[in-house]
């Protein structure tokens, strides 16, 4: 059995990065939404549309490989999650419908483009906090009973879910923020600026607020990250948000264009790798795990092959589309 | 609300509601990418403007149509875990991979490259945005295999077995990939979406030159489409009548239900041409029908004998109206683009193609052809292989997630609600689109101005090496 164990094991950090380069690289579009009843000029939202219109799509892309692999590797939690989420899911779908057809829609009508403005703003925020209760709901543990979701249809919906679905849009909002950083000039930077400060702050509390409200849900969440000796391992986590927090704040007192951006990215990975440490090794907490969830290890195996040789190659010609559009997006020279 | 009502039911109806409004914009987007694909080539070939300008102006109606296929795409893939869990946890483990295959080697190379092509053409130039383009229509063939592969593994399944918590499980993944009716359904679905494609451009060629008969792209682009259609539309009889046999070896109960053979021929079938089909008599009534021409198509023999729904259980039976007529549907369609492809064959030799009023209505009308006979077509493959998800293995009641009615008729609710309101604008800006005629110096996405304004916009114009604007 030891095969089938690593090939999980495998799989889980697999599943895992997907998730997590669909959140950074969907997350600051998504953000960019959230931000657009922010900047009501026109030719600021064209800008702001301008930055992320060509990639977009690949961002996506993550998510329809963390939904498929995880079908994949883990059948079972897949089976019961996605009826657990049943109502975020929906609203996520949505969401993500308004706001990714707004993309090619404004450009194609001058007198709805104000009606796909707030569908591009608002199908962003509702895909967001979609997402973070989705988060929410995983944390708190969904009931399942012989293979079958057994929890009623309003159980993911909690304070705690609440407080990760709104601590998410100030993650996707600073993302976005700094996003526009980096990829503006002049008037529009300098609001990304302002806006950055407010929403580091804001992102700080949200962090905290989660991070306080966790070990309440369940005793184990608690003895994993204070229970000696675990806390030797879990100490570094909140000691590298602090130093992080302190290069994010220079970068934007210094303005210096680049740094903001990949530091935000910075603070999401640790935050990332904090649900890692709470979650370990269940993939629906406290009742399945990712060994009881897996596929057999020759579907496991089958796709692995796959992922090995491609996953790289993905990598790749996706950095070479956004070389392609690097630097700074000028108002009416865009790519638009 | 949806309080009493069935959860099975309302299950499917969702599949079949966001299933049917998502693969009529994959089917024209395999075809448009190949078209766009050919189109760029020629320019780079021949150097004429008229290429690049018909480029430019599919390509502002492929991204639409893409944009909305990718936003319905999502919601496939989590639409078997919101309502189909039972089925996601069977099947998982062999489905699942040919879906995850798909993705990585499918939608990223899609995705990754989309950007460069819609927007790219002055930042890389034209070799580098040709395999952009390349790359593209690449991708949605490469979806195109693994999705009906994992679509005929349904229908057709095989190299599998079954593990102790009852879930499929691969025993040989070359024949799960490629299961029985697998290469079949992908040529005729591939040919469906070029066909598709070929419709839609013929009818925007045919729509200005009826205005016009001198415009150089209506011309360039109905001919191309026409020639399509003649070449392509007899292969796809051919394809067609080759996946029948396949589905009479396979899944008879389908092909009797198509035929509406409710009882067995022992000396001939007919083939019945029109009839009303009662599922609850168990008869086929008021039946128009050829004398043994069924035996003929299916077992190249006029005695041949040709079991019957009478030989399958009661339980096992497909809903019979709906294929029965939905084949006929994809059929009649078929043979109008055959005689569409003949016609204008005829024009051609006449010399008479551009001129032709009553070839270019016909055309026009054609337009919307290929979109009701690919979905006739699935629904008479999908529905024909009820009342099971995994034929004959797994059936479609045991697949259902712990659903509630109310759980499942709101989010049915919700998706009819935002599909209309999206499905209405994006096919109003498509029309919008597809209502000016390419022009001079026709731009791509990238063109500022809104697409009625587009003639403000075509002076700025982009020379035949796409260098300069």
């Amino acid at each position: 059995m030891s095969v089938s164990i690593d090939i999980a094991t495998i799989w889980a950090f697999i599943i895992a990065f997907a998730v997590f380069v669909y959140v950074v690289m969907d997350g600051f579009d998504l953000g960019l939404g959230i931000l657009f009843p922010l900047f009501p000029a026109k030719g600021d939202r064209d800008v702001v549309m301008n930055s992320v219109a060509p990639v977009w799509d690949g961002n996506e892309t993550w998510l329809v490989l963390g939904g498929g692999g995880l079908m994949a590797a883990f059948p079972l939690a897949y089976a019961v999650l996605m009826p657990a989420l049943y109502t975020p899911i929906i609203a996520m779908l949505v969401g993500l419908i308004f706001r990714g057809v707004a993309f090619e829609f404004r450009w194609r009508t001058l007198s709805e483009k104000n009606r796909w403005d707030i569908a591009f703003a608002g199908g962003s925020l509702l895909a967001t906090l979609a997402q973070g209760i989705a988060l929410g709901a995983i944390l708190q543990g969904v009931h399942v009973e012989a293979r079958h979701y057994a929890g009623g249809w309003w159980d993911w919906l909690t304070p705690f879910s609440i407080l990760t679905g709104l601590a998410l849009v100030v993650g996707y909002a600073l993302l976005g923020s700094t996003w526009l950083v980096l990829k503006t000039e002049g008037e529009l930077r300098d609001k990304a600026y302002h806006l950055s400060w407010w929403l580091l702050f804001a992102m700080l509390g949200a962090i905290g607020a989660v991070s306080i409200a966790t070990p309440f849900l369940n005793i184990q969440y608690a003895q994993r990250w204070f229970a000696w000796p675990n806390i030797i391992f879990t100490a570094p986590v909140p000691i590298a948000v602090a130093g992080v927090t302190v290069l994010l704040l220079s970068s934007l007192a210094n303005k210096q264009d680049h740094r903001p951006f990949f530091l935000s990215l910075a603070l999401f990975a640790l935050s990332y790798a904090g649900l890692g440490i709470s979650m370990w090794p269940y993939i629906v907490p406290q009742s399945i795990t990712i060994w009881q969830a897996a596929s057999p290890p020759n579907s496991q195996l089958f796709m692995l092959v796959g992922v090995a040789v491609l996953i790289p190659l993905i990598l790749g010609y996706t950095s070479w589309a956004y070389w392609v559009f690097r630097g700074k997006v000028r108002p009416g020279s865009g790519y638009h | 609300m949806f309080e009493g009502w069935d959860a099975e039911v309302l299950a499917r109806a969702q599949f079949a509601f966001t299933m049917s409004f998502h693969i009529v914009f994959p089917a024209f987007s395999i075809g448009l990418a190949s078209y766009l694909a050919v189109l760029e080539a020629l320019w780079l070939w021949t150097g004429r403007e008229v290429f690049i300008n018909l480029f430019n102006y599919w390509l502002k109606i492929f991204a639409v149509a893409f944009g909305m296929g990718v936003v319905s795409g999502i919601v496939m893939s989590y639409q078997f875990g919101t309502n189909w869990a039972a089925y996601a946890d069977k099947t998982g483990p062999v489905v699942g991979p040919l879906m995850a295959y798909e993705v990585l080697t499918a939608f990223f190379l899609e995705a990754g490259f989309l950007g460069v092509m819609l927007f790219g053409l002055q930042r890389v130039g034209p070799r580098l945005h040709f395999i952009a383009t390349l790359m593209v229509a690449i991708g949605t063939l490469i979806s195109a295999f693994w999705i009906l592969s994992a679509n005929s593994w349904m229908q057709t399944p095989a190299g599998y077995a079954i593990n102790a918590d009852g879930q499929f499980v691969a025993a040989d993944w070359l024949k799960v990939i490629f299961n029985p009716s697998f290469p079949y359904r992908l040529v005729h679905m591939v040919l469906a979406a070029y066909l598709t494609t070929a419709l839609v451009v013929g009818a925007v060629g045919a729509f200005h030159l009826l205005r016009d008969a001198h415009l150089p792209g209506p011309r360039v682009m109905f001919s191309m489409a026409m020639w399509m259609a003649t070449l392509v539309a007899p292969i796809q009889i051919l394809a067609g009548d080759q996946h029948g046999l396949n589905t009479l070896e396979h899944q008879p109960a389908k092909v009797m239900a198509m035929e509406g053979h409710f009882t067995s021929h022992p000396d001939g079938a007919p083939l019945i041409l029109f009839g009303l089909p009662d599922q609850a008599a168990g008869e086929m009534k008021y039946s128009i029908q050829i004398p043994k021409a069924s035996s003929l198509v299916l077992k190249h023999s006029l005695d041949a004998p040709l079991a019957g729904l009478d030989t399958v259980p009661r339980e096992n039976w497909p809903p019979v109206p709906t294929i029965f007529w939905s084949f006929r549907i994809m059929v009649g369609i078929g043979f109008l683009i055959l005689g569409l492809g003949i016609l204008s064959l005829y024009a051609r030799w006449k010399d008479k193609l551009y001129q032709s009023r009553w070839l270019h209505l016909y055309a026009l009308a054609m337009g919307p052809a290929g979109f009701i006979a690919v979905l006739a077509g699935w629904f008479t493959t999908e529905v024909g292989r009820q009342p099971f998800t995994v034929y004959g293995l797994l059936r479609t009641a045991d697949s259902v997630s712990p659903l509630a009615a109310p759980a499942v008729g709101s989010s049915l609710l919700a998706f009819v609600i935002v599909y209309f309101i999206v499905y209405a604008a994006g096919l109003t800006y498509l029309f919008r689109l597809m209502a000016s005629p390419p022009h001079h110096g026709e731009q791509g996405p990238s063109a500022k101005a809104p697409a009625h304004a587009v003639g403000i916009t075509s002076a700025i114009g982009v020379t035949a090496e796409g260098s300069s604007r």
